[in-house]
C-alpha cells in the first residue's frame, strides 16, 4: 500500500529526515517509536504534504501512484488521515460543516453524489458513538475551546467519518487520560479493517497495549535504526532509548 | 441549486467581471463645478427652488471646507474640476413596462447577472436600479403602494412627495456636515426615498443596485428612509462597477430617521472595482451614512460587507436620542492587493437607557491597510447608556496592515461601555489542516474567512449573505501562498 524509499526531507534548510525506508501492506499496524526529535512528527507530516517540509531525495508510492507530486488535498482525498498531534482551532467553523465539507469532497472524488443533508447527519450520528463524542462537541467550531482529550478523540471522530485507507495518528495519546486513551484506542480499533492500515507515531508503548502493532519501528537522528514486532516495544519502555543511540551510532 | 444561487454564483464569479462599459448614449454635462453646474443639475432635474435652495446653501458650505485629512489613508490629490457632475441615461418618455427601456441598459442588467425581469420574480425583493444617476426602472411600487409605502427614485420624491422630502431631508446629515456630506448635498444626482406609513412592516426586502457608468463620472447618491411610528423596514444594498483605469470618485450620503418604536435594517455589500494588483485604478468611496432614532425604543441596524473599491472612508453612524432606543454596527471590511479602508461607526447616546452595539471585523491581505475607527459618545443626560464594541482583525501574510482607532466620550458616569479586539492571522496550519482532511486551499480560505465573519454575516438578509460569502472568498482568491 505504502512504499517509503530512501525518504530524505529537509526544513529551513536542515535536514530532518535522512534516508527513511519502509513498507506498509493493508491490515497492518505500524508503530514508529524514537526519542524527542528524532523526526517522528516530520515523517507524519511529510506524508500528508505539509508543505513547510521540502523532499529533497527518494521515492514514496502510495497504492501505486507517487504520492510526492500530489497536493495535499489529494492525498487526504486518495485515502491518507492525519491524526494531528496539535489539532488546529478553526474559530467561526462548525465541525457540522467542516465535516460536511470534507466528506463531500471525498465523496466527490470517489465519482459520488454529496450527500444530503440528513443523509450526512445521520452518518455523524453513528460515527460519534464510535469515539464517544457528544452533540456539544461536534456543535462547536472545530476544536474550538476543546479540551486536549475532545481535541484527539474529534481527531478519531473525523478519521470514522473520512474512513481513510492509511491512517497516521501522530502523538495521538499525548495529553490523553487513561480513559480517553481507551476511547480512543477503542475507536482505532473498531475502524480497523483487513483493507486499511495504521502507521501510530508515538513516544511510549502505553498505547500500544491498546492498538497492538504488527511491526515496532524506532526512529532515531532521521533513520529507522530497528524494526522488530511488538515486543520491541516493551523493550523500548524498559531499556529506554540509550542502548538503541548507542547501536546506530556504532 | 436554486435560480437565485446562480444569478449569485454568476454575479460573483471569480474576475471582475463587472469591468464592461455599456454603451448607451449619455447626457453629460461638462467638466468642472460652479453654482452655475448645481444649477443645472437642480435644472436638468427640474427641481423647485426649495431644492436648488439646500444644494447652493450646501455648495457655498463645500467651498469653505477642506478635504479631511485624519483618516489612515494614503489619497493623491483629487482635481474637484475634472470631474462632470451630472451624467443621465438619455431620457426616453414615458417609460411603462420593460419592454421600453432602452435594450442596452437590459443587456447591462443581464451582464451583471441581475436581470431586472428576473429580479421581479426573486424572492419578493424589489429593486430600484440605478445606472448612472437616475432611477431607471421601479419595480414593485404598486405592491408596496397599497400598504402606503412609498419607495422611489429621490427625484420621484421631490416631485411627487415634496413635503416629507422637504421635512426629513438633511435631518441626520446637514447640508454642511462635512466635506463629502457637503459635496453629495450640492450635486446628488438621484438615489432612492423610502417611507414607511405609522404601523406599517415592510412586507419584504427593500433593494436597489448602484453602478457606475459613464468615464470620468463622480456618481453621488442620496438616499433617504424614514421609518414612521411602529414601522418596520429591511433595505438593502449591493454596488458592483465597471474597471476603470482612472480613480472614480464615490460620494453618497444615507440619511436614516426612526421614529418612535420603529425599526430600520441597512444592509450593504460595497463590491465597488478596486482596482488592479498594482493599485491602478479602483473608486474612491466616500460615505456618509446616519441615522437617527428620534422616537423611543426605535431601533437602527448596519450591517455592511466592504469589499471593493480602492479607497474606503465611510462611518454608518446612529444618534441615539429617544429613550431606550438602540444602535447597531456588523461591518466586515476586506482589504487586498493595494487597497485601504478606513471604516466604523459613531453611536452618540443621548436619551436614556440608550443601547449601542459595534462588531467590526477587519480582514487585511495582500498590501492593503484596513482601519477600524470608531467613536462611542455618551452625553450628560444619556443616563445609563449602554456599549459593548468588538473589534477584531486577521491578517493574511505579512506584507497588510490593520490598525483600530477607538475614541470614547463619556459625561455619564452611569455609562457601562466595554470594548473588545483580538488580532490574528490564518495561519498555514488552519489551511493544511482543511487540506488534510481533502478540502483545497481555496476552499479552506474562504470557509476560515467566513467563519472569522460569521457573526456579521448572519445579520444580512438570507440573499445578501450567499453573495457577500462568495465575495469574501473571491476578494482574496491568490492571498495565501
Amino acid at each position: 500500500m505504502l512504499t517509503i524509499k530512501n525518504l530524505h526531507a529537509t526544513i529551513d534548510g536542515k535536514e530532518i529526515l535522512k534516508g527513511i525506508n519502509l513498507e506498509v501492506k493493508p491490515g497492518e499496524i505500524h508503530a514508529i517509536m524514537g526519542p524527542n526529535g528524532s523526526g517522528k512528527s516530520t515523517l507524519a507530516n511529510v506524508l500528508a504534504g505539509h508543505e513547510s517540509f521540502e523532499v529533497s531525495e527518494g521515492e514514496v508510492t502510495f497504492l501505486g501512484e507517487n504520492l510526492l507530486e500530489q497536493a495535499a488535498e489529494d492525498r487526504a482525498r486518495n485515502g491518507i488521515f492525519l491524526s494531528f498531534q496539535y489539532p488546529i482551532e478553526i474559530p467561526g467553523v462548525s465541525m457540522v460543516n467542516f465535516m460536511k465539507t470534507a466528506v463531500n469532497e471525498h465523496r466527490k472524488h470517489n465519482g459520488l453524489e454529496p450527500l444530503k443533508a440528513s443523509q450526512f447527519l445521520r452518518l455523524m450520528e453513528e460515527k460519534k458513538k464510535i469515539v464517544e463524542i457528544s452533540s456539544q462537541l461536534t456543535n462547536r467550531s472545530v476544536n474550538e475551546g476543546f479540551s486536549g482529550g475532545e481535541k484527539k478523540r474529534n481527531e478519531i471522530f473525523q478519521m470514522a467519518m473520512l474512513e481513510p485507507k492509511l491512517a497516521i495518528l501522530d502523538e495521538t495519546d499525548s495529553g490523553l487520560d487513561i480513559d480517553a486513551l481507551r476511547i480512543v484506542a477503542n475507536g482505532v480499533n473498531t475502524l480497523k479493517t483487513p483493507e486499511n492500515a495504521t502507521i501510530v507515531v508515538t513516544h511510549y508503548q502505553r498505547l500500544l497495549e491498546y492498538i497492538v502493532p504488527d511491526y515496532v519501528h524506532v526512529l532515531y537522528n532521521g533513520r529507522i535504526v530497528k524494526s522488530a514486532g511488538k515486543e520491541l516495544a516493551y523493550e523500548l519502555e524498559a531499556k529506554g532509548y540509550d542502548w538503541i543511540k548507542e547501536e546506530a551510532a556504532e | 441549486m436554486t435560480e437565485q444561487d446562480k444569478i449569485l454564483e454568476k454575479a460573483t464569479s471569480e474576475d471582475y467581471k463587472f469591468g464592461f462599459t455599456s454603451d448607451i448614449e449619455t447626457d453629460i454635462i461638462d467638466k468642472g463645478l460652479n453654482e452655475d453646474v448645481v444649477r443645472i443639475i437642480s435644472a436638468k432635474k427640474e427641481e423647485p427652488e426649495w431644492m436648488l435652495e439646500f444644494r447652493l446653501k450646501a455648495y457655498r458650505n463645500w467651498l469653505k471646507m477642506e478635504m479631511p485629512n485624519w483618516a489612515y489613508l494614503k489619497i493623491p490629490p483629487i482635481d474637484y474640476q475634472s470631474i462632470s457632475y451630472y451624467a443621465a441615461p438619455k431620457k426616453k418618455p414615458q417609460l411603462s413596462s420593460l419592454d421600453e427601456v432602452d435594450p442596452e441598459l437590459i443587456e447591462t442588467f443581464n451582464k451583471l447577472g441581475i436581470p431586472l425581469e428576473e429580479q421581479k420574480h426573486l424572492a419578493g425583493v424589489a429593486v430600484d436600479a440605478v445606472i448612472d444617476s437616475v432611477s431607471v426602472k421601479t419595480t414593485f411600487k404598486e405592491t408596496l403602494a397599497e400598504r402606503g409605502i412609498i419607495f422611489c427614485s429621490f427625484s420621484d420624491a421631490v416631485k411627487e412627495y415634496p413635503d416629507l422630502v422637504k421635512k426629513y431631508l438633511g435631518n441626520a446629515v446637514p447640508a454642511g456636515d462635512n466635506y463629502f456630506a457637503a459635496l453629495n448635498s450640492a450635486v446628488f444626482s438621484d438615489g432612492s426615498f423610502c417611507y414607511i406609513p405609522k404601523g406599517v412592516r415592510c412586507p419584504m426586502e427593500l433593494s436597489t443596485y448602484f453602478r457606475i457608468n459613464s468615464a470620468n463620472t463622480g456618481q453621488f447618491e442620496r438616499t433617504l428612509i424614514v421609518a414612521d411610528d411602529d414601522s418596520y423596514v429591511s433595505y438593502l444594498e449591493g454596488c458592483t462597477a465597471p474597471m476603470r483605469d482612472e480613480n472614480q470618485l464615490h460620494a453618497a450620503v444615507v440619511e436614516i430617521i426612526a421614529m418612535e418604536r420603529a425599526e430600520v435594517k441597512y444592509s450593504t455589500v460595497q463590491n465597488w472595482y478596486p482596482g488592479n494588483k498594482e493599485g491602478k485604478g479602483g473608486i474612491y468611496n466616500f460615505v456618509t451614512k446616519r441615522g437617527i432614532c428620534r422616537g423611543d425604543h426605535s431601533k437602527i441596524s448596519w450591517t455592511q460587507v466592504e469589499t471593493g473599491s480602492a479607497v474606503t472612508w465611510k462611518y454608518p453612524s446612529c444618534v441615539l436620542l429617544g429613550d431606550n432606543s438602540h444602535g447597531e454596527f456588523f461591518s466586515v471590511a476586506l482589504t487586498n492587493n493595494h487597497q485601504q479602508a478606513d471604516t466604523g461607526t459613531k453611536m452618540i447616546h443621548i436619551g436614556k437607557n440608550t443601547r449601542s452595539l459595534i462588531v467590526s471585523k477587519g480582514i487585511s491581505a495582500g498590501v492593503s491597510n484596513n482601519s477600524y475607527r470608531g467613536l462611542v459618545k455618551v452625553s450628560k443626560r444619556a443616563e445609563n447608556a449602554r456599549n459593548f464594541s468588538q473589534c477584531d482583525s486577521l491578517l493574511m501574510g505579512d506584507k497588510c496592515g490593520a490598525h483600530t482607532f477607538p475614541y470614547i466620550e463619556c459625561a455619564n458616569k452611569t455609562a457601562i461601555l466595554e470594548h473588545e479586539a483580538t488580532t490574528s492571522k490564518i495561519s498555514e496550519d488552519q489551511v493544511f489542516y482543511c487540506n488534510q482532511r481533502g478540502i483545497k486551499t481555496e476552499d479552506a480560505i474562504g470557509m476560515i474567512v467566513n467563519g472569522y465573519a460569521k457573526e456579521v454575516l448572519n445579520k444580512l438578509p438570507m440573499e445578501f449573505a450567499v453573495e457577500a460569502q462568495k465575495l469574501l472568498a473571491i476578494s482574496l482568491e491568490g492571498s495565501v501562498g
